[in-house]
């Protein structure tokens, strides 16, 4: 057992049983095939007792959204507990196929995205074949698939010269930008060349999130890894040269939960990587607190919704596109208060949990559609796609708002 | 890259007493930012304002009372933050209520009289502001009450409560309702979504009224309505034609998550900020002031700077104060000075758990004017002050909020009202 991992049961012993991880978490108040953080949690742990067999099976059904650490007042991490028993579950009684397959964006936007992404568009569209994919993967036939883009972000950066200012920055821009929100990348580029930044895109892949929130530790691990040695370089000399990213949870399985759900605490690069990541909003956020960002924000005269996922709650800095957003002039922001959109990742998309999921997300959709905006910014893909699915209304990244106002 | 940013103020905890001293000091027009290492007690507790309800007698006026008791006591944070701090912060929380995200729900009530009000198991407690939710439980109406339980409500028994009730006087029966729930049971918070659906609620009072008498007044677990409990305690009260009113339950309580999003909404209508999940792992200092305080966001710490500092994280029970197993205590937050902590060699604790433990009044050491020992710049709000008893007053409440709202106040009075230390 890893010192890691000792912190993690250690934890445990502080829970008070004072249920306000109950109150919070936003799987077990729909639905009672998850009995809640706590009883999974802290109260289930103590039947699971090294490589001895799992006696509790319900800890699959959490969504990993990790909203009962962020609220324990006792400092309980329960949603890592709980992402480590489900580990234990995968190991005990195997993975499926469908988990194998759509927890690796990078084969699938591989496969899919590109020049045959019109014909692997359609293919997302067909409902016959949609139902074939259920009934043989288990991936259900509503659930939201976004579209693949005909050109992936690294196509078009290699076509774009970042004018040489000396202030390097890495870009992370993970899968959902890379092969299905192109746009998004081009977006955060142009905002940070505009701030005074030479944007540097080295070669990368998945961050493993997927892998590691299915409970596929083992593959997680190569696959982060994988990546953390191809960004530590890039950071390594130069103690002022940070790693920024829009995709807010890859950033988080950078920052954080790489290291602590899967134990790689040690990992030079990995903790090199995770201490220079930064969020987009936090980061723009601090270059405003240091008077360097720009302000030259002309107005959107436009009502959105936002809606901080969990996720980017797990960073634990608050909600920074909130502060942004007061920058522009004219925006009207209404902070959406619902926990959860549903999707967690690729928890949605699984047949036995897509009710479930647009049951969480129900609080949200009601909320989004009482605001009066057609638009709802939130800072990750899968919850921006399935925002989109529940309230017909159209999603975008906080940035993009940023990016309108700087006439960019 | 250093992880920084600056505030006017920064408070440290979410529970009452710091989405409070946030709410008011980002009112004045304050930067401020709230770090919390998570959900406070408001979720705990019942939702009543408690301002004075023994000293040691039960009180009935708590506003006359305060005065004998606050010059009786003169280290008590009542006679820190002063009697027109009690009256002020009462009033604000009034109208942070109404002016809240839940259409229509009040509190009413006032400092001139308590009002006693049945708990979960039927003992009468003083309050001096409670929800308009929960008034028809006043002890002093006429009216027998009819104490209404859901089976499938874990940790409510309506016979109990109904038992007690009659003992203090109060001619009360119990009746139980079936609610269909999809597991075995179910907290307060899971039936409270329930009762949110106006169709619902038109089924539970179509079942429950049969069961009623004429003359009762109705007492249900407090679960009306999480979004709209105003609205749902309205129609409850029109379909059965009587009075209605809620009981605290033991925890999740729905009154205090309630409470938690008024308060939160009022700090960020203000322009304050919330950082949920931002314990405070270590300090920076001269000899007389903090500087910053940092948390960790994942992989990196963030560093707040602030002229600034209110905390409010609390005592024993959160954890914040703590006596460690070599017998020592320390203010685990900020390691502020403690006042209050009994001498080596004194007993510390009385083997009666109801009696007063020699250790209840310890806090963070203060000046007269909230202000932490060594510290000049941070000021001390809610159950980290020493000198006070919460349980046995029946003052939670009352303190967090007199506290942090005079604490907001003296900040903003001596930041001259120019926000300081701030980004353009």
């Amino acid at each position: 057992m890893t010192v890691i991992d000792d912190l993690l049961r250690g934890s445990l012993d502080h829970c008070v049983k004072c249920t306000i991880c109950e109150t919070q978490c936003p799987v077990s108040n729909v639905t009672p095939l998850f009995p809640g953080p706590k009883y999974a949690g802290p109260q289930a742990e103590r039947y699971r007792v090294g490589d001895e067999p799992s006696v509790e099976w319900s800890v699959d059904y959490c969504s990993g959204c990790g909203i009962c650490s962020q609220s324990c007042p006792q400092g309980v991490k329960i949603a890592e507990i709980n992402a480590q028993a489900r580990n234990k579950i995968k190991r005990q009684k195997g993975v499926p196929l469908r988990d194998r397959i759509i927890t690796r964006p990078t084969w699938l936007g591989r496969a899919g995205g590109g020049p045959v992404a019109p014909l692997a568009n359609l293919t997302i569209d067909l409902k016959p074949l949609r139902i074939i994919g259920e009934k043989l993967l288990k991936v259900h036939r509503n659930a939201p698939a976004p579209e693949f883009a005909r050109q992936r972000f690294s196509r078009w950066f290699k076509g774009h010269r970042s004018p040489p200012t000396g202030r390097k920055i890495i870009y992370f821009h993970g899968c959902g930008t890379e092969y299905y929100e192109p746009w998004e990348g081009q977006k955060v580029v142009q905002i940070l060349e505009h701030n005074g930044f030479e944007v540097v895109v080295p070669k990368q892949d998945c961050c493993g999130l997927p892998l590691q929130s299915s409970g596929l530790f083992d593959d997680a691990r190569k696959v982060v890894l994988r990546l953390a040695r191809n960004l530590a370089p890039y950071v390594r000399d130069d103690p002022d040269t940070i790693i920024v990213g829009n995709a807010t949870s890859c950033t988080l399985m950078l920052k954080r939960e790489a290291r602590e759900i899967l134990a790689l605490e040690d990992d030079p690069d990995l903790k090199l990587v995770s201490e220079r990541t930064y969020d987009i909003c936090e980061l723009l956020l601090e270059l405003h607190d240091r008077g360097e960002l720009k302000t030259d924000f002309k107005p959107v005269n436009e009502r959105i919704a936002y809606h901080a996922p969990c996720q980017q709650q797990g960073h634990y800095i608050g909600k920074p596109a909130l502060e942004l957003f007061a920058l522009i002039p004219g925006l009207d922001v209404v902070e959406m208060n619902a926990r959860c959109c549903g999707i967690a990742g690729t928890y949605g998309l699984k047949a036995e949990k897509y009710d479930i999921a647009m049951a969480v997300g129900a609080d949200l959709f009601a909320q989004v559609r009482d605001s009066g905006a057609d638009t709802v910014a939130c800072d990750s893909e899968t919850c921006r796609w399935q925002i989109t699915h529940g309230t017909g209304r159209t999603s975008a990244h906080p940035i993009d708002f940023l990016h309108r106002s700087y006439g960019l | 890259m250093r992880s920084e940013l600056h505030y006017d103020a920064v408070v440290i905890g979410a529970g009452t007493a710091g989405l409070t001293a946030g709410a008011r000091l980002a009112e004045g027009g304050a930067r401020v930012c709230v770090l919390a290492k998570g959900v406070g007690s408001t979720h705990l507790a019942p939702g009543t304002i408690d301002v004075l309800g023994y000293a040691p007698d039960r009180v009935s006026e708590p506003g006359t009372a305060l005065r004998e008791f606050a010059a009786a006591h003169p280290d008590h944070p009542y006679a820190l933050a002063g009697l027109d701090a009690v009256t002020e912060a009462a009033t604000w929380l009034k109208s942070a209520v109404e002016a809240g995200p839940l259409p229509g729900y009040r509190y009413v009530g006032d400092l001139e009289r308590n009002v006693l009000l049945p708990s979960a198991i039927g003992a009468l407690r003083p309050s001096a502001l409670v929800p308009e939710t929960m008034a028809g439980g006043n002890a002093v109406a006429s009216e027998r009450v009819c104490v209404v339980g859901p089976r499938a409500l874990r940790d409510f028994h309506p016979s109990l409560c109904a038992a007690n009730l009659s003992r203090a006087g109060i001619e009360a029966r119990a009746v139980e309702v079936e609610i269909e729930v999809d597991r075995a049971d179910e907290n307060a918070l899971g039936l409270a979504r329930r009762f949110d659906d106006p169709a619902w609620r038109a089924g539970f009072a179509a079942r429950l009224s049969i069961m009623l008498q004429s003359d009762e007044r109705v007492g249900l677990p407090a679960l009306l309505g999480v979004r709209d409990p105003h609205g749902a305690w309205s129609d409850l009260e029109h379909r059965l034609g009587r009075r209605v009113f809620e009981i605290p339950t033991l925890p999740p309580s729905v009154p205090g998550m309630r409470l938690f999003e008024i308060l939160r909404s009022a700090l960020r209508r203000g322009g304050g900020r919330l950082v949920m999940g931002a314990e405070v792992v270590s300090v920076e200092r001269t000899s007389q002031r903090l500087t910053a305080v940092s948390t960790h966001a994942g992989g990196r710490d963030v560093r707040y700077a602030a002229p600034w500092f209110v905390l409010a994280a609390g005592g024993f029970s959160s954890g914040a104060i703590e006596l460690d197993s070599h017998w020592a205590t320390h203010d685990r937050v900020l390691g502020l000075p403690l006042r209050g902590v009994p001498a080596p060699g004194q007993p510390r604790f009385v083997a009666d758990y109801q009696a007063e433990q020699p250790m209840a009044r310890v806090g963070v050491a203060v000046d007269g004017e909230l202000r932490a020992e060594g510290a000049e710049n941070v000021l001390v709000v809610g159950a980290g002050l020493p000198g006070a008893m919460p349980w046995r007053e029946a003052s939670g409440e009352g303190i967090a909020l007199a506290t942090a709202s005079r604490a907001a106040e003296l900040v903003l009075a001596r930041a001259g009202g120019a926000p300081a230390g701030a980004a353009a």
